[in-house]
């Protein structure tokens, strides 16, 4: 499953690359690309365990970007 | 500029004042210190925090972090007014890329400003607004003066003029009447319209082509890929030898001052963000892309615009590409009658046909038909017509028929559909019917031959003497003709392994049954894109003109997005390199340091900024 979510505050684009390096390397990701200028996340992960991932995921940019905020 | 933009402008300026007063009031050293550091935590108080915030997490090499040591070191070694540069400066850079960012992402938001808000539906003869994705297909919409269409329809009632310059780039409006599709997200000029929806808001155009836009970044150039290795390799690289140069000399050379060899260190740190590459190759892409949109190119990720800066082979479709499609009279050649004599007697002989060509003999001849001329129509299979038209006896049809008839016609005819007229057993001339080429076709080549593409080859499913007529005046260097659209692919398989090594081939084509070969190609381009949502999926650079000479255009903003991509990691790596080698030396201030951060960034930003303004003006 392919999902595309938006990054709400994401302001720097260092943070950009550092959060899609940290979250290619999750188990179970099988793409991701965060795209500064749209402030877009696309994550590409096997069905059942998406849930899951993204979670992780949500912990990952957390940890990296405190502002920054996942959404739909 | 946003509040929390503005805050941050603020607190510069506020700390530029507290610090320039330092500088220059005849204070004591106390008082002057006592406003650096005011000044210093009034600009660089959120960095502090989130440089402590990130180093519990772990986050050593957060470049707040690394600035926050870079400052605190230069107060330990008592340089203080740099030490509040740097962190001003620092911010100023900041403020500077949050503005430039903010800037072209509203630029390309404006640019992507084509979804409808709502819909004047008409039901029970009562006009509701609603949603457009309230509207189901076949129900009626009422389009007034000003609004923007919200659903694919069919005109109904009603004359306008439409503005598809958001979806097209073209400036000059088009007229529509009952009976023409219009498409979502252009304007209606000036013309009350109703119209039949053809689609839900989900499969509309304009939702195809914002979904593309959206999803264009996630395509990463290669240029961008290696940016995001680079840097996260340069930081941690450039932390690791700033702290061996602070600790390990001093150790080893015992004539040399701690605070000398810590100086070169915070050189090193303060340069140790690799933000201006990290911030402006992207920005350069994403001014690619949207110049492209503006120009009414959709291009679907920074890798493509990257792979049309390398493309060698464009391979186009014929019909609907470089030809209108549409089949029309281009040539009378009367024997022993009037030109339009012969056109009146095909015009009467295939009256009652509906075939292509028989339609764009009586749209050449434009006039009613009298039916009661006509008598004793008879087909003659695979041939033509036989017909009585006042008394006369009338053929029409192919050379096979002629040759049944006993006639020899003289060699020499030109290529394409012809239908030749007896009237009476004598020849009396043939009609050349063609498909038309585009004019801008035929500035298109030699243009794109100006932007470096070797080869112009055309694949078509026509006859030969056609193909080679089309091509020969395109000027086009090579035609393959008669072929199935399988063996297109095949084709195209046959010219990617004959390309140069570094070159890409594009296949453009019109997206209706070429998509085998549009996934094929290294980049498939569809064209007249407006309204087939198939092309739309099957390509990955959409054209929404129906102009060749826009893959020219494309290519142009390609190169030039790619070439201004190369300036700034060049110029931003030469930079901090030369400044990092020097700053190793002791030759260098930490003033130096700040312009290869904050000065590189600011000018990498302008310069990818420069991106957006690719696409040409229309005159």
């Amino acid at each position: 499953m392919k999902k595309t979510f938006t990054l709400e505050n994401l302001d720097c684009a260092n943070c950009a690359s550092k959060i899609e390096n940290a979250i290619k390397e999750i188990k179970g990701v099988q793409s991701a690309s965060v795209s500064f200028m749209m402030q877009k996340l696309v994550l590409e992960a096997a069905d059942e365990q998406f849930e899951q991932i993204l979670a992780q995921v949500k912990k990952t940019i957390a940890q990296i970007e405190p502002d920054c905020e996942i959404t739909g | 500029m946003n509040k929390s933009l503005k805050r941050l402008l603020r607190r510069i300026i506020a700390a530029a004042i507290i610090y320039i007063l330092a500088l220059l009031l005849p204070i004591s050293f106390s008082l002057q210190l006592s406003l650096f550091i005011t000044s210093y935590l009034i600009v660089g108080y959120s960095i502090l925090l989130k440089a402590y915030r990130n180093i519990l997490r772990g986050q050593v090499f957060d470049e707040n972090f690394l600035m926050a040591l870079a400052t605190l070191g230069a107060f330990a070694i008592s340089e203080y007014s740099e030490a509040i540069a740097v962190m001003l400066f620092y911010q100023v850079g900041e403020f500077f890329q949050s503005y430039a960012v903010n800037k072209s992402r509203k630029s390309i938001a404006a640019l992507m400003d084509i979804r409808p808000d709502y819909a004047n539906v008409i039901r029970n003869s009562e006009t509701l607004t609603v949603s457009p994705g309230e509207v189901a297909v076949g129900e009626t919409i009422l389009i007034k003066p000003g609004e923007r269409i919200p659903l694919d329809a069919t005109v109904l009632s009603g004359f306008s003029s439409i503005d598809t310059s958001a979806l097209t780039g073209e400036s000059l409006p088009r007229d529509v009447a009952p009976g023409d599709a219009v498409i979502s997200g252009c304007i209606n000029l000036n013309g009350v319209l109703t119209a039949k929806v053809n689609s839900l808001m989900a499969d509309s155009t304009v939702s195809k082509i914002l979904e593309l836009v959206e999803n264009a970044s996630s395509k990463k150039a290669e240029v961008e890929n290696f940016i995001t290795k680079f840097a996260r390799y340069y930081t941690p690289v450039v932390v690791i030898i700033a702290a061996f140069l602070a600790f390990v000399p001093p150790l080893l050379f015992s004539d040399t001052s701690f605070s000398d060899w810590v100086y070169r260190a915070i050189t090193f740190l303060v340069i140790s963000c690799p933000c201006a590459l990290v911030i402006s190759i992207p920005l350069s892409f994403f001014g690619g892309l949207g110049a492209a949109s503006k120009c009414g190119i959709l291009i679907k990720g920074s890798c493509y615009l990257e792979a049309l800066a390398q493309t060698g082979i464009i391979v186009f479709d014929k019909t609907g590409t470089l030809t209108k499609g549409n089949f029309k009279v281009t040539e009378l050649k009367p024997h022993s009658l009037s030109p339009q004599r012969l056109l009146e007697l095909a015009a009467y002989a295939e009256a009652y046909s509906h075939h292509p060509i028989a339609q764009s003999i009586q749209k050449a001849y434009g006039q009613p038909l009298q039916l009661e001329k006509i008598e004793n129509i008879k087909e003659i299979q695979g041939k033509g017509i036989k017909a009585q038209i006042e008394g006369q006896t009338i053929y029409a049809g192919n050379q096979k028929l002629m040759q049944e008839l006993g006639l020899n016609i003289d060699k020499g005819i030109p290529a394409g559909t012809i239908v030749h007229i007896t009237v009476a057993k004598e020849y009396a001339g043939y009609i050349l019917i063609a498909d038309e080429i585009k004019e801008d076709a035929i500035n298109a080549i030699p243009l794109l031959k100006s932007h470096g593409i070797s080869q112009t080859i055309m694949l078509t499913g026509d006859h030969r003497s056609i193909a080679e007529e089309t091509a020969q005046k395109l000027g086009l260097d090579q035609v393959y003709s008669e072929l199935l659209p399988a063996d297109k692919v095949e084709k195209i398989e046959q010219l990617l392994t004959s390309l140069e090594y570094g070159k890409k081939l594009a296949f453009v084509g019109d997206g209706i049954n070429d998509a085998p070969v549009l996934a094929r190609a290294d980049i498939g381009i569809a064209m007249g894109g407006i309204g087939s949502d198939a092309a739309i999926e099957a390509a990955d650079i959409v054209i929404m003109t129906d102009e060749p000479s826009k893959i020219a255009t494309a290519i142009r903003i390609a190169k030039g997005t790619l070439k201004i991509a190369r300036q700034n990691i060049i110029f931003a790596i030469g930079v901090k390199l030369l400044v990092l080698g020097l700053g190793a030396l002791g030759e260098v201030s930490i003033w130096a340091a700040v312009f290869a951060d904050v000065g590189v960034s600011v000018i990498a930003i302008l310069n990818a900024i420069r991106a957006l303004y690719l696409c040409p003006a229309r005159h």
